[in-house]
C-alpha cells in the first residue's frame, strides 16, 4: 500500500465530484420528467400512445448504455444534417451528450417505476375522490401523484445510486470527473488498488449519502395503507 | 448501405456475428461464475458466523455502491499482479499475463456476483422451514438434503431472479470492451472506426443486444415453466 499515494490522489479525485453530481443531477431532473410523461403514455389505454412508450422502454432497458452513449455521441455526428443543424452544438460536446443519454437511460428505468407506483394506487381512493366530487385532473395531483411518489420512492433511491454508478461511463468519452481521473492516475501510477478505493470511497459516501436522505423522506413521508 | 455487412473479408457481418459470439460467451461464463460466488456469499450471509456475515455484506455493499467500469479498471490493471502474487505464494515466480476473455470473466463475474447472492439468498429464505425438518426427519443430511430437496425449490425461486442477472450482466459485458476484448461493442466502434459509418454499425449492434435479449428471455422463460412443473401458475388461480 501507497498510502503517501493515496493521500494525494485522493485530492485530485475529488475534483471530479462537482462533475459527476452536475451530470447526475441535470439528467435525474430532466428523466424524472421524461419518465412521468412515459408512464402516463404507457397506462394512457390508447394503443397509439402506449406502443411507442412500451418500444421505448423496451429498446433503453435492452442495450448497454455504453452503446447507447456511443451512439449519441459517434453515431448522431455522422450526418451532416445535424452536423448543420441548431442541435451541433449540443450534440458535439461530450457533456451534453453524457447528459443525454444518461437522462434518456433513466426516464425509461424511472418510467417502470412510476408506472408500478400509480398502479397501485387503490381504485378506491380514486373512487372515494370522484365521491368527493374532484374532477380527473384534481384526483391525480391530490390523491394519485401523493401516494405515488410515497410507493415509488424505495426504487426510485435505488435508481438515484444506478444513476451516479452510470455517470463514471462518461469518463470514456473524455470527461473528468470521479472514474475519468482515477483511470488517468492509475494509468500514470500503476498503483490500481490503491486508486480503487480511494475513487470506490467516494462513490460509496456519496451514494451513502443518497440512501440516508431516502431513507428520511420515507419517514417523512409515513407510510400508505394499500387499501 | 447493406454491403458493409457483408460476409469475408470486404464486409463486417462475419465479425460482428463473432463479436455477438464472444458477448454471449463472455456473458454465460461470468454468469456461471457470479452463480458461484452467490452460492458462496449467500451461505456466509445465512451462516451464523459473525465474520463470513460481514464479508459477505462488505462484497455487496461494495460492489453494489461503485461504479461497475472501476471494478473492470481495477482488474485489468491489477489482475495480472494478483495473480502473480498469489503464484509466489505457492512458489512459482514467472511472469503470468490474463488474457482479456478472463479479465472480463472476473470481473463481470464478481458483479454479476453481488447481485446472484442476494437472490439465491432471497430464494434460500423463501424455502419453508418445514422443508428443512422433514428432510432431517427422513434422516436426509448433506448432498440429500441440500442436493436433492432444497435445491430444485431454491431453483426454481431464484429463476426470474437470476433471468435479470443475466440481463445484467450481458449489458455489463459491453464494459469490458475497454479492455480491448472484441465483443459487440468493441467490434463496431473497430468497424465504425475504419469505415467512417458509426451510425450503422452502433444500430447493428442495438439490434444484436436486442435479438440476444429476446432469445434469453424465450430460453429462460422455458427453463421456468420446466422447474414449475406441478405447481399451478399465477395466471390460472
Amino acid at each position: 500500500m501507497r498510502f503517501e499515494l493515496m493521500y494525494e490522489s485522493f485530492f485530485k479525485i475529488i475534483e471530479g465530484i462537482p462533475l459527476t453530481l452536475q451530470v447526475v443531477s441535470i439528467s435525474t431532473v430532466l428523466g424524472l420528467a421524461l419518465a412521468i410523461i412515459v408512464a402516463l403514455m404507457r397506462i394512457s389505454g390508447k394503443k397509439s400512445m402506449s406502443i411507442p412508450a412500451y418500444y421505448f422502454v423496451y429498446l433503453i432497458r435492452g442495450t448497454p448504455l455504453l452503446l447507447q452513449l456511443y451512439f449519441v455521441y459517434y453515431g448522431l455526428g455522422q450526418f451532416s444534417f445535424i452536423r448543420e443543424s441548431i442541435l451541433w452544438p449540443i450534440l458535439k460536446e461530450p457533456y451534453w451528450c453524457g447528459i443525454i443519454t444518461l437522462t434518456i437511460s433513466t426516464g425509461a428505468y424511472s418510467s417502470e417505476i412510476i408506472r408500478g407506483g400509480i398502479l397501485s394506487v387503490s381504485k378506491n381512493f380514486i373512487e372515494a375522490s370522484g365521491a368527493l366530487g374532484l374532477n380527473k385532473i384534481k384526483t391525480f395531483l391530490l390523491i394519485t401523484l401523493p401516494i405515488t411518489v410515497r410507493q415509488a420512492l424505495p426504487a426510485y433511491g435505488n435508481e438515484l445510486i444506478l444513476m451516479v454508478k452510470a455517470s463514471s461511463l462518461i469518463s470514456i468519452i473524455t470527461l473528468m470527473e470521479i472514474t475519468g481521473i482515477a483511470r488517468t492516475i492509475i494509468s500514470k501510477t500503476y498503483a490500481p488498488v490503491e486508486i480503487f478505493l480511494v475513487a470506490g470511497s467516494i462513490y460509496l459516501i456519496i451514494n451513502f449519502i443518497i440512501v440516508l436522505a431516502v431513507g428520511l423522506a420515507e419517514r417523512k413521508l409515513g407510510t400508505v395503507r394499500a387499501n | 448501405m447493406f454491403e458493409v455487412f457483408s460476409f469475408g473479408s470486404s464486409g463486417w457481418g462475419d465479425e460482428m456475428l463473432m463479436g455477438a459470439l464472444m458477448t454471449v460467451l463472455v456473458s454465460a461464463s461470468s454468469l456461471l461464475l457470479g452463480i458461484l460466488i452467490g452460492i458462496i456469499f449467500a451461505a456466509c450471509k445465512l451462516s451464523n458466523i459473525f465474520i463470513l456475515k460481514i464479508v459477505a455484506n462488505t462484497y455487496t455493499t461494495i460492489i453494489r455502491g461503485i461504479p461497475e467500469l472501476l471494478v473492470i479498471y481495477l482488474l485489468f490493471f491489477g489482475g495480472s499482479s494478483a495473480v502473480m502474487y498469489i503464484a509466489k505464494i505457492f512458489g512459482y515466480d514467472g511472469y503470468i499475463e490474463l488474457n482479456a476473455f478472463t479479465i472480463g470473466t472476473i470481473a463481470v463475474g464478481a458483479i454479476s456476483g453481488a447481485y446472484s447472492t442476494e437472490v439465491i439468498r432471497g430464494a434460500v429464505n423463501s424455502v419453508h422451514k418445514g422443508q428443512f425438518e422433514a428432510g432431517k426427519t427422513l434422516g436426509l443430511n448433506g448432498y440429500g438434503l441440500y442436493g436433492r430437496v432444497i435445491f430444485p425449490q431454491v431453483a426454481r425461486i431464484a429463476l426470474p431472479g437470476i433471468g435479470n442477472v443475466w440481463q445484467i450482466t450481458l449489458k455489463d459485458t459491453a464494459l469490458i470492451s475497454v479492455t480491448g476484448l472484441v465483443e459487440i461493442m468493441r467490434q463496431s466502434r473497430i468497424a465504425a472506426g475504419s469505415t467512417h459509418e458509426p451510425f450503422i454499425f452502433y444500430t447493428a449492434a442495438i439490434i444484436l443486444y436486442l435479438v440476444i435479449t429476446r432469445l434469453s428471455n424465450i430460453l429462460f422463460d422455458k427453463a421456468e415453466n420446466t422447474y414449475s412443473k406441478g405447481f399451478v401458475s399465477k395466471g390460472a388461480l
